[in-house]
């Protein structure tokens, strides 16, 4: 199950789009999204079905691995699609089930709203597909530096969330672990109400807390050994520099939001 | 009385590019009272075969049978299975958990049903077993030495009266010190209470100490299976496979190639010294 | 005054009596007794050599090893690294470049997602040149024999793999010495022995001073000293062979001593005329045979 989520998940391949710097990548997601709000009309959402699918074939990431990702908003995608169907008033009413009623309207808007979301979340994971999450904080750092001035601590963020990244998969591992030792102690995790339920997992959590608390303070202690002592004064192994590709993608990308600004103000 | 293994076959992911035959076609028996020695390097198949036993992983093909029972048949009871067989996870002390050090001994126990008073019972029986004093029964666990730590998590699935006790290279990170403790423990459990008991380690020396039978693993499939003497006569091939027989075996085996009269099979100290004496003894020497 | 701090400076590593306290709190917050982990402790580590410390758990080599990377100053006594105080503040970054650490878990001191992003760590932390970081980490990768797998995942890796790469951390940092704290504790061992491969590579190559801790006798052998720590105090020091003909004190501390020394040891209990402090299985067949 916790597989199943691609959102935040790298899928290395060698693509323009992977070599994209993170920045780019990052404004592209922003823009992108952006414009999916500015659209007004079936012609919007051509030319954005047109961009999005171009950008998931220039990506060369399967496109049942994106699909995949789509799975974890599945409930939200459909509670969403019901409001919007039953509950927006409209002027012709095309189907009466008891009091509630399905208008011309409200198809409307249902289907744009599933397209919306589902292109937002396609959006957002291809970013995430194509950028390794080192690239992705590295992106955020540069970008919200300005914040530093208003003393936001952008590069302890930014650290925390690589070394979070970093320990994902690990804790994964060992949470499956500890499931497995208290089984073999007789824990019983599947069975029984939900409060019986929620009580057996604290065999399980108590020892997860645990050992991320102690992996934490390791992990400090290694990083003060090798003199890590905030961002002041660090170099970088992989800075960032824009290439002639990224400038082209910038121009890509404004064009894809004038285009929907147009058909938004002309139609 | 035994646990019996009829082509058993395991495979991670299957149909997958990932696809891993982590187990391929293994038989064994392993009989009541024996202590048996499971070796192999990282990744042979050993830790996913130990989980098997006390059916924590479901074999992809193949039968499992615990005391002449399939323990894949529809009704069978995977708990009971469970407190039957014991196994005790590599770095236990990591699942720890409660507020003392008794009531987390009492976990396995309660599990199974019994009363707070009887899991009690055994709880303190447990602990006796490893050499945890009364005094620490009331103590955080989380405030214990490292050897400490591991002996009550070991209890800890002692107290379920286990009829076979796994343990998954129960010494990893001690000091010799408490490697000798634990190992002494597991020994004379087996010996004063006749529980089958599985050891899997890295450590040629310790195995050879202890063991009556050595099952060995290479790429998924049982590679060889006897008593020591007889397994560590193989070591050039268990070096192949990126094992190694104990260090005497080694000093023994180049004795005999240089004239030595000595037993090449040889797999302990005092086995060792033994052989060497008895040499020099024929030769007249007055040892 | 002067002559002895010139002395001084041709160590490594120089301790002055040092002790390391500790305080242990109850729950309500109260001081409830001090321990006293590393009792006034005097040793020399001179550049280059390969120093190895044992002692059980909970003899204070642990504590001791931080103290040579200032992760803790001494409470009482005086440490030198390098010539450098280590409680003097000042000096508190350059007392870390000279001598790196290597812990025990290799998942947790490896901070990058891909192996070459975590050896560049130390040097971006040092304010290296992002041209010379590179030169740095592919130095220090091909040092520990792993160039191959710079673009890998960590999580990939096998134990012994991991170490390596936490190695080459340390070494991208230039240091003149490594601490390594039971770096083989958690290893399988075939990675044992590509860790103590990499780590003696270093230290007569790269002429890295090295101090190794550990409870692996195998691992000591090669060491030009030993040092023998026992509840906080330095209580056997001298090369392996001198330290391991003392079979029956090493037991007293409960420690191990390797197969063909203890071997050796019984034989010659029994009435062979062997010599003493024997530590390898060639060694010893050769002493045998010319017994025989």
């Amino acid at each position: 199950m916790i597989r199943d989520i691609t959102l935040g998940q790298y899928y290395p391949a060698d693509s323009i789009l992977h070599r994209l710097d993170p920045r780019v990548k990052l404004m592209g997601t922003i823009l992108f999204l952006v414009g999916l709000f500015l659209i007004k009309g079936w012609a919007g959402y051509a030319v954005a079905t047109v961009f999005l699918f171009a950008m998931i074939r220039i990506s060369k990431v399967p496109f049942r691995f994106i699909v995949r990702g789509l799975k974890t908003i599945f409930i939200i995608l459909l509670i969403t699609l019901v409001f919007n169907l039953f509950l927006t008033p409209g002027d012709r009413v095309l189907v009466q089930i008891w009091k509630l009623q399905i208008t011309d309207k409200g198809l409307n808007t249902a289907i744009f709203m599933a397209i919306r979301l589902i292109y937002l979340i396609i959006g957002s994971s291809l970013m995430t597909l194509t950028t390794t999450p080192n690239d992705l904080t590295d992106g955020l750092e540069t970008l919200l530096g300005p914040l530093k001035k208003l003393h936001v601590p952008v590069h302890e963020v930014s650290m925390m969330m690589s070394i979070a990244l970093r320990f994902i998969p690990i804790l994964l591992e060992e949470t499956d672990k500890i499931m497995k030792a208290q089984m073999a102690r007789g824990a019983d995790f599947e069975h029984g109400n939900l409060i019986q339920r929620a009580k057996s997992l604290v065999p399980l959590l108590v020892p997860l807390f645990i050992s991320a608390f102690r992996r934490a303070s390791d992990l400090a202690m290694a990083m003060e050994a090798r003199c890590y002592r905030g961002g002041e004064g660090r170099t970088k192994m992989k800075p960032l520099a824009y290439a002639r590709r990224d400038y082209c993608a910038y121009g890509i990308l404004i064009l894809f939001l004038a285009v929907i600004i147009a058909l938004r103000v002309l139609l | 009385m035994s646990i019996v293994l009829e082509h058993v076959s395991y495979t991670y992911s299957p149909e997958t590019a990932y696809e891993i035959h982590a187990l391929k076609d293994v038989n064994l028996e392993i009989p009541d009272g024996q202590f048996i020695g499971l070796i192999g390097h990282t990744g042979s198949g050993k830790s996913t075969l130990v989980q098997h036993l006390n059916g924590l992983v479901r074999a992809t093909s193949g039968h499992i049978y615990f005391n002449g029972e399939d323990i894949y048949a529809k009704d069978y009871d995977m708990r009971r299975l469970r407190g039957k067989v014991g196994l005790v996870f590599q770095y236990p002390e990591h699942q720890l958990f409660e507020v003392d050090v008794l009531s987390d001994v009492c976990f396995g126990p309660k599990n199974q049903g019994l009363s707070p008073e009887e899991a009690k019972e055994r709880a303190r029986e447990a602990l006796r077993m490893v050499g945890i004093s009364e005094e620490y029964e009331k103590q955080s666990p989380f405030e214990l030495s490292g050897g400490q730590k591991r002996r009550v998590a070991i209890a800890g699935v002692l107290a379920m009266e286990p009829e076979v006790l796994i343990l998954d290279e129960p010494t990893a990170g001690l000091d010799p010190k408490g490697r000798d403790e634990i190992l002494d423990e597991i020994s004379y459990l087996h010996k004063e209470r006749g529980i089958t008991v599985i050891l899997v380690s890295h450590s040629m020396e310790d195995v050879a100490k202890y063991v009556e039978r050595i099952i060995v693993m290479n790429q998924g499939e049982v590679l060889h299976d006897g008593a020591p003497r007889e397994v560590f006569r193989h070591y050039k091939e268990l070096e192949s496979v990126g094992l190694a027989a104990p260090q005497v075996t080694y000093i023994v085996h180049t004795l005999k190639d240089k004239g030595f009269d000595v037993d090449g099979d040889a797999t302990t100290i005092e086995e060792a010294k033994e052989t060497i004496l008895e040499a020099f003894r024929k030769k007249g020497r007055k040892l | 005054m002067e002559e002895t701090r010139m002395e001084d400076r041709q160590n490594m590593i120089q301790a002055d009596r040092l002790a390391y306290n500790y305080v242990k709190y109850d729950e309500e917050g109260r001081e409830k007794e001090t321990i006293r982990a590393v009792d006034g402790v005097s040793f020399e580590v001179q550049k280059g050599d390969f120093v190895a410390i044992l002692g059980h758990n909970g003899s204070g080599k642990s504590t001791l090893a931080k103290h040579i990377n200032a992760l803790l100053t001494p409470s009482e006594g005086t440490l030198w690294v390098n010539g450098m105080d280590t409680s003097d503040e000042d000096r508190l970054w350059d007392v870390r470049q000279s001598a790196g650490m290597v812990f025990q878990n290799p998942d947790n001191q490896i901070i990058g997602s891909i192996v070459e992003e975590d050896v560049g760590f130390g040097p971006e932390n040092m304010g290296v040149p992002t041209e010379e970081i590179w030169q740095r980490v592919e130095e220090s990768l091909k040092a520990v024999n792993m160039l191959k797998y710079r673009h890998h995942s960590p999580n990939r890796l096998s134990g012994g793999q991991k170490q390596r790469v936490a190695i080459a951390g340390v070494v991208a940092m230039h240091p003149k010495c490594i601490v390594l704290d039971e770096p083989t504790a958690m290893l399988d061992p075939n990675g044992r022995k590509e860790v103590i491969r990499a780590i003696r590579a270093l230290n007569q190559v790269e002429d890295i001073t090295v101090i190794l801790i550990t409870h692996y006798m195998e691992e000591v052998i090669y060491a030009d000293k030993v040092l023998v720590m026992d509840d906080g105090k330095v209580v056997m020091q001298g090369t392996p062979r001198e330290i391991f003909s003392q079979v029956e004190t090493l037991k007293s501390y409960r420690l191990d001593v390797p197969q063909a020394t203890l071997l050796a040891w019984e034989l010659k209990k029994a009435g062979l005329d062997l010599p003493d402090g024997i530590l390898t299985r060639e060694e010893l067949v050769e002493a045998l045979c010319r017994l025989y």
